[in-house]
């Protein structure tokens, strides 16, 4: 205890003194130890930031307002090691200025630095009794302390510096004395394991195995040139490029020439051209290089056998070789933490961090502590869980072949089993591979398929949809879902939806055009155009919107397809589906029959091989509304139009008689009249949208023709050129004869979109050859209806889309459009849809425009905005109506959509594509006008 | 509103009663709109006022605007399209209360000896919402002298095939006193709208006291109109799930029935708890001294026992009655309820009294949102889990998940499962034919059916399954509920891979490491 009195060179007026540099990784937890007054608080301010600093009197004047407080030490201590354990959660370097003489307060914060994967480090300040006497009588708060409390953290701090290393501490730097205290240097070490300085481009190479010739395959198609030394041997490999290699590990064992390959990678990294993560191989094999007893399984015999030929002409290399493994870390960060290399995966929360069971992760991988059939450990399938933004990239695990999941990506394709040896560029992101020369070494069991990467990935938990959630989509980056929207789409999409994974896709909610300010219309198409000029779309296509009801529909070419690709159990070849992912047709058997006639319309259309898919997605519109509106019609639409129909005459019966006896009651009359010609022309707008189905529709068809003129209506149907092709006779008149039908009398189903089909997202094909494939499938239903000899009556299910196309530059264009607009509501249309002809526009900034914005009729929306909407003071307070939330909502969704269809089409896994999906869903549960 | 006079007490002493002159059109302004009263004919033999309220539909709206966001109303679609413009409701009540207010009381200045007096009245209201029908109308009114004529209005002639609409056109007849008249008006109108898009103030109690005062209490529905007129209705502001079902032109009661179905007077009782009732469970049906429900949880409690649970799961408990029971044993020390409704899982916190518990016994109990549509790692490691009148409420394409998310995932020692048996159907006798038993179920199994599943379910995941039925036992048709308990074999794989793969299952997702451990 005696050493402690300045050193000779903290002297004062020496020479220029030489500073202590005291080393910490940027990521550690560094405890200061010293005796009361021997100066922590001022080094940690004097060195580290102050949020970076949290001290055990400042946390007890949190839980007890007095910092001096001993009797709230415990508390204290525990909210300093909650607030640090949240710092180091988050990977910030923390400090913690406590006496911490005692090995016991020590022992907690080690745990602590274990717990999160950062190396504990200790900074000593050993300072003469009197300093710290002194020191403490200089502070108010502190000059009671007695002299004997100083003295005891003295004696246990003698006693504490010898054992610091063998506490945990990864590092321990002594200052003795004032002036080493004051003159020493804090220096921040970037940890091993950071290089995200290093952006690459790299070449990452996945599990070796000792097979030197299929490495020098790989290297030298990847374009690197290979150096070999006077006996032929490549000792080293460079990139014109200036790529650099990344090694994941397993050079060796089980293979042909272990030390090749050894002598190549070690003479790669010597030469700065590439980077190398240790295998559990390599470590096994420097465990044995160092003498300790391993079994030789598992291909190290043939390693160590292959070493030992070494030994005679090259003594030295087992000792380099033992060197190079010694120096292996465990993995990399690297281009800026966008890329992580290591060799059994590692999740994001160990990514940069330092301790034995990081190590441990990354040669290994995770257990789940059983055990298969062959008695091997079963791996815990980190990967699925994976969610972090960095990639990882990794081998250790063979599998057939190399496929992301999650961003991440193994790349150990069983080289030396006979399979690949396949590398990966970055950030290309290309694979290159070449073949195993010959089988090297029989695998103890098959190469399984379902290794990380499978398309099918795993079934959907809970993790991926509940709570609050953010979605990374293409177009517009980070979605947002909220808990309670969350919540209210758990509900519906468990208990009401369709499979999950029948259901890759809910369309998007659509905002209405700008508010018009236009005389009695609240909509108007001259809004429309105009929004679309300004966001730079010249094209636009009008299309004419169904009044129906939104239908999705999967059609698959049988049930197998089904089956196969979305995992169908119940035999359908496919499913309808409503805008919340419910079934559209509560009887299966009427949802299979539109099925079969989509399916036959397809087919006739030649689709199936044109577009090169087994099966196909549709956006469409199935009429009638009252087909699904049913319970709303009854309950409101309809509830309101006999509730006017009958009280208003009765009201206008007592004005008249009051009128009648002198009184003058003109103007309640006047308005009272009015009222009940908006409330008749809120019964027409409603009833246009209803018509029966089914045999509901035969019958009524048989008393009366006319009464249906409503365009939609099985009567008035039009051909996609807009003549009528003469089936609406045929469908008014032939019903008489009692032919069979398939049920689906009345229904009308107008598809709009083909949004996917095997291996592509269509959501970008131009509206203009969308609707001309759709076309060509309602040409092949009414084909083949003629040509079915009459054996059942059928109406025709698949009704057209009328269009034009319109130039938001072209005045004379405009006024066309609205022209058109004009007529198609004046025969009670719903209205249409603005879309960029395109299909999809992006602004010169590149934020999304609005893929479509409705136009709704004048009488349409009387049942939106009631009865009487279109009186000039009703008009005049609703065109205060607030788009931009719906607007917003829309683009999201329409993100969220676009997003689901890109992610099928990669073959993503399922719940890639639901994440995305139900992200849809939750945010329809969003508050926003109904009305818009 | 007509009355008839004679020479000695003409028809136009309406007109005092009322207060309001015959000769004048007056208006007034009220909560909702401007009330006109007028007389379509004043004679001395015939006299009739009308009150017509003329209510602004946009004002309407506006005025019950719920906590939207900004300025953008979150009302439900059906405020915008509204009947309340033309119907008689409570709106058309409180007009009648403020306009005609000392009538009502009873109180005449100028003809003081008025008021007493029964008078021959005719009261026609064309458009009356009346949820229980033209049969309520009659059951409400007739008690009260009148004599009633209420013909229910066409939903829309264009469409016979929709039926009648909720509206009767309603005539009452009979010799009473105004104020009376006035008083069951003021209260019956609302009654009858039972309109489910306005809140009744916290005054309403003695509105109803005073305005039921001398009728009421004798009445025979009593019961009836007081929970009716003084029932809380639901928000206004459109909840997440009424905004999902409006997405799909659905009624939000389409999608927010995991909490039972209301009380439908006309339809007779249905619903209650939520995975659990149906038709002839309920506690009041007649001649059935344990109800069903109970039993069915005295079963599953037992099996549990039996198989020595401590923490168990509840999975989509409902309102959370088996919770309750298995609460009154401390052998079992966890017990986590699950289901996917929110509001079954605030209704059974509140049923439960989480709120209201002390720590120790609140520390047994948890309840979670959760969906066994998806796998859920809270839910592993439990002793036990109740899948109690659940699978029936899924559609069968979405068993398969239910199944790998219990018996896969979350593989508890022990699973219960109960669910009705169809073929005892044919035994309620209040269960027209082919009828489920809720009508939520989308399908309900036969015996041989359940046995089927699960003995299939026992098999892929590595358990054994016994039945047992609950209730009592038909020889024919069995019991009304059937019950499996599964017990997970000792075959775990971990058991050092001696025994074969019993747990494998179609879509494994564990990969085989060739060398995990070097040691």
């Amino acid at each position: 205890m005696t050493t402690s009195p300045a050193t000779p060179a903290a002297a004062p007026g020496g020479g220029p003194e030489k500073a202590r540099v005291l080393a910490v990784p940027d990521l550690s937890l560094v405890v200061l130890v010293g005796a009361s007054g021997s100066g922590k608080s001022t080094f940690a301010a004097r060195h580290f930031k102050p949020t970076q600093v949290l001290s055990s009197d400042f946390c007890r004047g949190l839980v007890s307002d007095d910092e001096n407080d001993q009797s709230v030490s415990g508390d204290a201590f525990d909210v300093l090691q909650y607030i640090a354990g949240k710092r180091l959660a988050a990977g910030r370097l923390t400090v913690v200025d406590a006496t911490n003489v005692q090995p016991e307060s020590r022992k907690q914060l080690v745990r602590l630095a274990r717990e999160h994967d950062v190396l504990p480090v200790a900074v000593v300040l050993d300072m003469p009794e009197s300093v710290c006497a002194a020191r403490n009588a200089a502070r108010p708060e502190r000059a009671a302390l007695p002299r004997h409390v100083v003295q005891r953290h003295q004696r246990e701090l003698r006693r504490s510096l010898r054992h610091l290393e063998r506490e945990g501490f990864r590092k321990v730097h002594i200052l003795r004395g004032v002036a080493e205290a004051e003159s020493a240097e804090v220096v921040l070490e970037r940890r091993f394991n950071d290089l995200r300085h290093l952006t690459g481009p790299f070449d990452i190479v996945g599990d070796i195995h000792g097979c030197r010739s299929e490495l020098e395959t790989l290297l030298t198609k990847l374009g690197y040139a290979l150096v070999r030394d006077g006996a032929g041997r490549p000792v080293d490999a460079a990139h014109p490029d200036g790529r650099t290699a990344v090694f994941v590990g397993d050079l060796v064992d089980r293979g042909p020439d272990s030390p090749g390959v050894l002598r190549l990678v070690m003479g790669m990294v010597a030469a700065g051209h590439a980077l190398c993560v240790p295998g559990n191989h390599e470590n096994k094999l420097g465990r044995h290089l160092k003498g300790r007893a391993v079994r030789h399984s598992h291909g190290l015999a043939e390693t160590v056998e292959q070493l030992e030929r070494e030994d005679a002409a090259d003594p030295e290399f087992r000792e380099r070789v033992r060197e190079f493994i010694e120096s292996l870390v465990s993995h990399y960060v690297l281009d800026g933490g966008g890329l992580v290399v290591c060799h059994a995966g590692l999740p994001e929360k160990y990514h940069g961090r330092t301790s034995g069971r990081v190590r441990s992760h990354a040669l290994y991988g995770d257990t789940t502590g059983e055990t298969d059939e062959f008695g091997l450990p079963v791996r815990y399938p980190w990967a699925e869980d994976y969610r972090g933004r960095a990639a990882v990239v990794y081998g250790h695990t063979p599998t057939p072949s190399a496929t992301w999941l999650n961003n991440t990506i193994c790349l150990d394709t069983g080289a030396v089993f006979g399979g690949r040896m396949t590398a990966l560029r970055w950030p290309e992101r290309e694979l290159v591979d070449v073949p195993a020369e010959r089988v090297w070494y029989e695998p103890s069991k098959p190469l399984r398929s379902e290794a990380p990467g499978g398309a099918d990935g795993r079934p959907l938990d809970l993790t991926d949809v509940t709570g609050r959630r953010v979605v990374e989509t293409r177009h517009m980056g980070r979605v947002a879902v909220k808990e309670e929207n969350a919540a209210a789409a758990l509900e519906v999409m468990s208990r009401f939806a369709v499979d999950p994974r029948m259901l890759p896709y809910l369309p998007p909610t659509m905002a209405p055009c700008a508010t018009s300010k236009e005389d009695g219309y609240l909509e108007h198409p001259a809004e429309a155009f105009a929004a679309y000029r300004a966001d730079g779309v010249r094209r636009v296509v009008c299309e004419e919107k169904h009044m129906g009801s939104r239908a999705v529909a999967l059609v698959c070419r049988d049930a197998d397809v089904a089956r196969e690709r979305f995992g169908a159990t119940d035999g359908a070849a496919g499913v309808i589906h409503t805008r919340t992912g419910r079934p559209f047709f509560d009887d299966p058997a009427t949802a299979a029959r539109v099925l079969g006639r989509l399916r036959e319309a397809v087919g006739g259309a030649g689709l199936w091989e044109e577009l090169g898919t087994d099966w196909l997605l549709l956006d469409t519109e199935l009429m009638p509304w009252s087909l699904k509106a049913a319970g709303l019609l009854r309950h409101q639409y309809a509830a309101v139009g006999a509730a006017s129909g009958a009280a208003l005459p009765a009201a206008l019966a007592a004005l008249e008689a009051t009128a009648a006896r002198g009184v003058d009651v003109s103007a309640l009359l006047g308005r009272q009249r009015e009222r009940a010609e908006d409330a008749l022309a809120f019964t027409e707008a409603y009833r246009r949208y209803c018509w029966p189905v089914g045999d509901a529709a035969r019958a009524r068809r048989g008393e009366t023709t006319g009464a249906y003129g409503a365009p939609g209506a099985p009567g008035a149907e039009d051909a996609p050129d807009g003549t009528a092709d003469g089936r609406a006779a045929e469908d008014g008149g032939a019903t008489g004869a009692g032919r069979a039908t398939d049920g689906l009398d009345g229904i009308r189903m107008a598809p709009f979109q083909i949004l996917a089909v095997q291996g592509r997202s269509l959501a970008r094909l131009p509206h203009d050859e969308q609707l001309a494939l759709i076309d060509r499938m309602i040409a092949a239903e009414r084909t083949a209806a003629t040509g079915d000899g009459g054996a059942a009556y059928r109406n025709s299910l698949l009704a057209p889309t009328r269009r034009l196309v319109v130039d938001t530059e072209d005045e004379e264009s405009v006024a066309a459009g609205t022209r058109w607009w004009l007529e198609l509501t004046a025969e009670g249309g719903e209205g249409m849809v603005v879309k960029p002809l395109q299909g999809f526009a992006e602004r010169a900034d590149g934020r999304l425009v609005q893929p479509g914005v409705k136009c709704r009729g004048r009488e349409y929306l009387r049942i939106v905005y009631g009865p009487e909407y279109t009186r000039p003071d009703n008009l005049a307070r609703l065109r205060d109506r607030h788009l931009g939330h719906k607007r917003s909502l829309a683009l999201r969704e329409y993100a969220l959509g676009l997003e689901a269809l890109d992610r099928l089409a990669a073959g993503e896994p399922l719940w890639r594509v639901h994440e995305a999906v139900f992200a849809v869903l939750a945010l329809e549960s969003e508050p926003v006008d109904p009305r818009l | 509103m007509s009355t008839t006079g004679t020479a000695g007490s003409p028809a136009t002493d309406l007109g005092f009663l009322l207060h309001k002159h015959p000769d004048r059109a007056q208006r007034f302004s009220t909560a909702h709109g401007t009330a006109h009263v007028l007389y379509p004919e004043a004679t001395a033999e015939r006299c009739t006022a009308a009150l017509l309220l003329e209510i602004d539909p946009v004002a309407l709206v506006r005025s019950a605007r719920g906590k939207g966001r900004g300025a953008a109303p979150d009302s439900a679609l059906a405020q915008y399209v509204n009947d309340r413009p033309y119907a008689a409701s409570s709106l058309l009540a409180v007009a009648l209360g403020s306009v005609f207010g000392s009538a009502v009381k009873g109180q005449c200045a100028a003809r003081p000896e008025l008021p007493g007096v029964p008078r021959p009245l005719r009261v026609e209201v064309p458009v009356l919402p009346a949820r229980g029908g033209a049969g309520l109308v009659e059951r409400l009114f007739a008690p009260l002298g009148w004599s009633v004529t209420a013909d229910p209005l066409a939903l829309d002639e264009r469409f016979p095939e929709w039926g009648d609409s909720r509206y009767v056109s309603l005539v009452l007849e009979g010799e009473l006193t105004l104020a009376e008249a006035l008083r069951h008006l003021y209260v019956l109108l609302p009654v009858l709208d039972d309109s489910k898009h306005y809140w009744v103030s916290p005054d309403e109690v003695e509105k109803l006291l005073r305005a039921g005062e001398g009728w009421l209490e004798r009445h025979p529905e009593q019961l009836l109109i007081t929970d009716r007129y003084l029932a809380r209705r639901r928000a206004l502001t459109r909840d997440a799930l009424a905004r999902l079902a409006e997405a799909d032109d659905t009624e939000p009661e389409c999608l927010d029935n995991a909490v039972g179905a209301p009380v439908d007077s006309a339809a007779g009782s249905v619903g209650g708890e939520a995975a659990g009732s149906g038709v002839g469970e309920g506690g009041d049906t007649a001649g059935k001294p344990v109800p069903l429900a109970a039993r069915r949880r005295e079963a599953v409690v037992g099996a549990l026992r039996a198989a020595g649970a401590a923490r168990v799961l509840d999975l989509g408990c409902g309102q959370g009655k088996l919770i309750g029971e298995l609460l009154k044993d401390p052998r079992f020390t966890e017990v986590v309820g699950v289901d996917v409704s929110v509001r079954a899982l605030r209704d059974a916190a509140r049923w439960l009294g989480l709120e209201r518990m002390t720590e120790r016994q609140a520390a047994r109990v948890e309840l979670l949102q959760g969906s066994l549509a998806y796998t859920d790692r809270r839910l592993t490691g439990y002793d036990a889990a109740v899948l109690s009148e659940v699978v029936e409420h899924l559609d069968p394409p979405r068993l398969p998940a239910l199944e790998y998310a219990v018996f896969g995932a979350a593989r508890p020692a022990t699973v219960v499962v109960t669910t009705p048996n169809v073929e005892y159907n044919v035994r309620w006798e209040t269960l027209p034919a082919g009828h489920a038993r809720h009508p939520d179920h989308r399908f309900e199994w036969t015996r041989e059916e359940f046995r089927s599943w699960a003995g299939a379910v026992a098999e892929r995941h590595g358990y054994g399954v016994e039945f047992t039925p609950v209730g009592p036992d038909d020889p024919e048709v069995g019991a009304p509920t059937q019950m499996a308990v599964f017990h997970k074999r000792n075959t775990e794989p971990d058991r050092g891979g001696t025994a074969a793969t019993t747990t494998t299952t179609t879509t494994t997702t564990t990969t085989l490491t060739k060398e995990a451990t070097a040691e």
